[in-house]
């Protein structure tokens, strides 16, 4: 019995588990870790946040949240508000990550957060204007991750649309007499969130073996990662495959009906949540 | 230098070279890509695009047998008249060729878009890029036409990504043929 050490050689170690269908963790090929997912002003306890929501994927934790300020619209879409995600990776969540200036991963996350925004089109722009040309919403949304065990883009999209759900707008009209806008706290609406979009993310193994959710050891040793984006109707928002190991277009087909499939459990999450913790 | 149409990437290796002691890896070859936009300092969407070529380059150069070195590839954008991804990833192919480093396989850039009537067209311009319903790029690779990258912008049914991936194999054919027609070109005067 050859004596495989987790340190010295990992994918040794890891090739062991994957050739009997299963992960060090104890969970299968196709299973997700537990996810958890706080929101609102008392669970997530951002109370200065306009919308808050806290996403536990096993160990990965990331918290999300949107801040909503009043900005004039651009000259060439003035019917249009913005939303500016951000994704920080600090320097608490993992060992690799050094303070300064954001690496290439936390810009990478960011602009993948961009693009399932605009994609899905799960916020429309429009629907942010106050006044055309004259007042808008601006939605800052920062993601930050806490602890970072892998799969960081899944745990992202989730706390977004979480946070997004969460957010309350006051109600601003423009007065016709001194042309300023009154922001009336007292009444508050939420967004509407047109589409609910839900990331998948797989690891490919040795160019062949798929596995869900990848913890951050097994990102390391893997070849290669695909993260796709389906919103309720089974469209596809997002197939993103940054490079990594080839893949045929039936491996792809068997990923994108593995994240309609999860894309159900974590609508059906959500929406238990929300009802949990609207007042009745 | 890639021009499709008027869309104009100049792609630059250097390397295998000396790597910074913080930057190198033991067992294998550092690559790194630049992406310079033809206007304005890099962003977070070139940073974006500069992992999804690097990560695509990582995976069919044969970075083992150069270990401890650099290998940089700097691309600049010339100018901009849509399927520009494509246009870096075919840039950086040839550099890699040109360079003579060790490869796997070759990778070509194709990029479709879906018209909002649901026809699919390939290496869109600029104007038909915005007025798409969604814009699919696949890198697809030499060896049994594997998908190496994907990319969407825009959002489309399973079937009609099928159905772009399957006409971006078919196109990488004429890509593949183009690559061996200029290699030839060069070496046969020389």
């Amino acid at each position: 019995l050859s004596i495989c050490s987790r340190t010295v050689e990992p994918l040794e170690y890891y090739r062991r588990f994957l050739k009997e269908n299963c992960r060090p963790d104890g969970r299968e090929l196709g299973e997700f870790r537990t996810t958890t997912v706080n929101i609102g002003k008392c669970l997530c306890s951002i109370t200065t946040a306009d919308g808050s929501a806290l996403v536990k994927l096993g160990n990965t934790t990331v918290i999300c949240g949107v801040k909503a300020e009043l900005a004039a619209p651009a000259a060439d879409s003035a019917n249009k508000g913005y939303i500016v995600p951000n994704v920080e990776l600090p320097s608490l969540c993992a060992e690799r990550f050094r303070s300064g200036p954001p690496g290439e991963e936390a810009q990478a996350a960011s602009q993948f957060i961009a693009d399932v925004i605009e994609n899905s089109q799960m916020i429309v722009k429009e629907d942010l204007c106050i006044a055309s040309g004259k007042l808008a919403w601006v939605l800052y949304c920062d993601i930050i991750c806490l602890d970072y065990d892998g799969n960081l883009l899944d745990a992202s999209v989730f706390a977004l649309l979480a946070a997004l759900k969460n957010v309350q707008l006051p109600s601003v009209t423009i007065n016709e007499e001194t042309g300023l806008s009154e922001v009336n706290l007292k009444q508050k609406n939420p967004l509407n969130i047109r589409k609910h979009p839900v990331a998948t993310s797989f690891a490919v193994f040795d160019d062949t073996l798929l596995i869900v959710d990848p913890t951050a050891e097994e990102e390391d040793l893997a070849t290669g990662t695909v993260t796709i984006v389906t919103d309720e109707e089974g469209r596809l928002c997002s197939v993103h495959k940054p490079g990594g190991s080839p893949l045929t277009g039936a491996k792809l087909q068997d990923c994108i009906t593995r994240a309609i499939t999860r894309h159900k459990e974590v609508k059906k999450l959500i929406d238990k949540v929300i009802k949990s913790i609207t007042p009745k | 230098s890639v021009s499709p149409g008027d869309t104009s990437v100049l792609a630059g290796l250097y390397g295998p070279a000396e790597a910074k002691v913080s930057k190198e890896l033991p067992d294998r070859a550092a690559l790194e890509v630049l992406l310079r936009p033809k206007v304005g300092l890099p962003g977070v969407m070139e940073r974006s695009r500069e992992q999804l070529l690097r990560q695509t380059c990582e995976a069919v150069v044969l970075g083992v047998l150069h270990p401890r070195t650099a290998i940089s590839l700097v691309l600049q954008v010339l100018s901009d008249a849509g399927s520009l991804l494509s246009c870096c990833l075919n840039a950086a192919c040839m550099a890699l060729l040109d360079a003579g480093l060790p490869l796997a396989a070759l990778f070509c850039g194709v990029t479709c878009a879906l018209q909002p009537d649901g026809t699919i067209l390939l290496d869109p311009t600029a104007r038909q890029e915005q007025e798409a319903r969604a814009i699919l790029t696949f890198a697809i690779a030499s060896s049994e036409r594997k998908v190496l990258m994907a990319n969407t912008k825009g959002s489309c049914s399973v079937e009609e990504m099928q159905q772009c991936l399957a006409a971006a194999q078919r196109a990488a054919d004429t890509i593949f043929g183009f690559y061996r027609d200029s290699v030839r070109r060069r070496y046969s005067k020389s």
